[in-house]
């Protein structure tokens, strides 16, 4: 009996993006009449040719790509270093710094729209790639910093200990024990920083006006545009596009970034 | 939060004491520096602007000549005396709570379904959770345009035909109550993966025995629910319910695009919406600097509660 509901759940939770793949790939007349077509019959790729060729899409991708990998390598240098100092060292500070870094993403980014556009705009930097960066480090970072510092507390203490015991300075237990420990958590942040800088939305609208500047989601937000005739198979088939990169990330650390977000949580 | 502290197990100290001996002196803060100086930067220095802009006439020719002209306190009487603002603010409110109260109840069911359903069926239902929670924002309301669009929504037509009523050519978008109603269905979808993959996981803490021993003993499911269950995730609800709070307070993308641009009016406002309107759409940034301080203060209070939660839990290392 609860099987049953499960795979009804399921089917009306996945039924939209089944609908997007589906439209994506079924011919004009189907994905036009007022009766769907449930799978596509004749299967087609020329919805996906229509959204690669449609000016922009290449150059917007490319500008996303720059943003998203330029924004996460720092951010993981720099919070690697700031989680390390959280989780391993006692200090004067640590509390309120601990406090700022989830005060900070508990604040909606959108309230910092206005002083950030204003400040971006006289230094000139709206419309370019730069002022983006700058403003995702004010949602990556605070993220990374408190991730990393989980991941970091996670490494058992024994290891460290040993490593220092045998003599090795503060610098080589950190090279050689802590950071092959931490690969993996460094890899699941980055991944995590990565679907939020792609998935960004208003900084990117606000930031970003000139056409061939914009990023792939800004991309896909216009392209309904005004006109009443809109190209739906297109739509789908450039959605499903922008989803991919995100969705295939996220299946792979979805397990571990879940772990981290609640750890502390489930352990209070 | 003094308590957290003395409660840390005397071993863990111990443990801590090798590299808090190794750490004394300027490392932590070195280690630190960059991060403080690069969030000083690009927050600490807004949120001064902030402060100076609201106090400010300040329009795109201020910025063009760089120079604002102070006026005191009058962009937060303009803004409290606009009917717009408060009714916003009731409608957002009504909104949270709404989305909040659908996600979290929702999602809870769904945990315990997760409980119920034998193995495969369970990872079938977690694989599509995890596929609903990696679908980006704007994707998702592009969907949503899609599957509701008045010409040949699928929604129309699968409604129409299990006789819900006549759903032919219905416009989803055609008063502020419907558009918000689609953007609350959205906002749920998006949100109940997160909601019921992390109760689910709370739930497994819960031990067999007791809710075994409840129900030989002829508890109604319910009360095994509320007597016993319950008391064992509830950190994990109040946790999750605040940031749910926190989250849908401040909805932007989802409301601005499925209602769409050109039908955003201040019957639908939210206060993102509000706030990019008025501030950012109109260039009074002076004004718009007031609002987004009236948010973040309505924000902050809201979440004082949860900070102090998250930073106790995090204390305990």
């Amino acid at each position: 009996m609860w099987n049953t509901v499960g795979i009804g759940l399921f089917a009306v939770m996945v039924f939209p993006i089944f609908w997007m793949v589906s439209t994506a790939f079924k011919p004009e007349d189907q994905v036009n009449s007022v009766t769907p077509t449930w799978f596509p019959g004749r299967p087609t790729l020329s919805h996906f040719g229509a959204a690669l060729h449609k000016p922009f899409f290449w150059t917007d991708v490319k500008n996303s790509l720059i943003i998203v990998s330029v924004t996460v390598a720092v951010a993981m240098v720099l919070a690697l270093l700031a989680a390390v100092a959280l989780a391993k060292y006692r200090f004067s500070g640590r509390k309120f710094f601990i406090v700022l870094v989830i005060g900070i993403q508990m604040l909606p980014g959108v309230g910092l729209i206005i002083p950030l556009y204003v400040a971006l705009a006289r230094l000139h930097l709206t419309d370019s790639l730069t002022g983006v960066i700058v403003t995702y480090m004010t949602f990556v970072l605070p993220f990374s910093v408190w991730t990393l510092r989980g991941f970091v507390m996670g490494i058992p203490k024994d290891l460290e200990e040993a490593a220092m015991v045998d003599g090795s300075s503060r610098l080589g237990a950190f090279v050689r024990i802590l950071l092959p420990l931490v690969a993996p958590g460094l890899v699941a942040t980055s991944v995590f920083a990565f679907i939020t800088s792609w998935n960004e939305y208003i900084l990117a609208r606000i930031l970003l006006n000139a056409q061939g500047k914009q990023t792939i989601t800004i991309w896909l937000s216009y392209f309904l545009g005004t006109s009443r005739n809109t190209d739906w198979g297109a739509l789908m088939a450039a959605s499903s596009l922008t989803a991919i990169p995100v969705v295939v990330f996220f299946l792979l650390v979805q397990r571990r970034i879940a772990f981290g977000l609640t750890a502390g949580a489930v352990k209070a | 939060m003094a308590s957290a502290a003395e409660t840390t197990p005397r071993w863990s100290r111990r443990r801590g004491a090798v590299w808090r001996r190794a750490g004394r002196g300027a490392v932590p803060y070195g280690l630190l520096l960059p991060v403080v100086a690069i969030l000083g930067a690009i927050l600490g220095y807004p949120i001064y602007s902030l402060v100076r802009l609201s106090l400010q006439h300040y329009t795109l020719f201020e910025l063009i000549r760089h120079k604002g002209q102070y006026i005191g306190l009058h962009n937060f009487g303009l803004v409290l005396h606009d009917p717009i603002f408060w009714h916003t603010v009731l409608r957002t409110v009504i909104f949270t709570i709404t989305n909040v109260g659908l996600t979290i109840g929702i999602g809870t069911l769904i945990a315990l379904l997760l409980v119920r359903v034998s193995g495969w069926v369970r990872i079938l239902i977690t694989s599509g959770l995890v596929l609903v929670w990696a679908m980006p924002p704007v994707v998702a309301v592009q969907v949503w345009n899609w599957m509701t669009n008045y010409q040949n929504g699928v929604l129309n037509y699968i409604l129409t035909e299990l006789h819900v009523g006549n759903f032919f050519h219905h416009d989803w978008y055609a008063t502020p109550f419907s558009q918000l109603s689609m953007v609350t269905t959205l906002i749920v979808w998006e949100g109940l993966p997160f909601i019921a993959i992390t109760v689910y996981a709370a739930l497994s803490q819960v031990p067999g025995e007791l809710v075994e021993a409840a129900e030989i003993d002829g508890a109604p499911a319910w009360r095994v629910f509320f007597d016993v269950t319950m008391p064992i995730i509830r950190p994990v609800l109040l946790i999750l319910t605040s940031l749910s709070i926190l989250w849908d307070f401040g909805v932007f993308t989802q409301a601005y695009l499925l209602i769409g641009q050109p039908a955003i009016q201040p019957g639908n406002y939210l206060m993102a919406i509000y706030l990019f309107e008025e501030g950012y759409f109109k260039n009074d940034y002076g004004r718009g600097a007031a609002i987004s301080i009236l948010m973040l203060a309505m924000v902050a209070t809201l979440s004082v509660v949860l900070v102090r939660k998250m930073v106790q839990a995090g204390d305990v290392d």
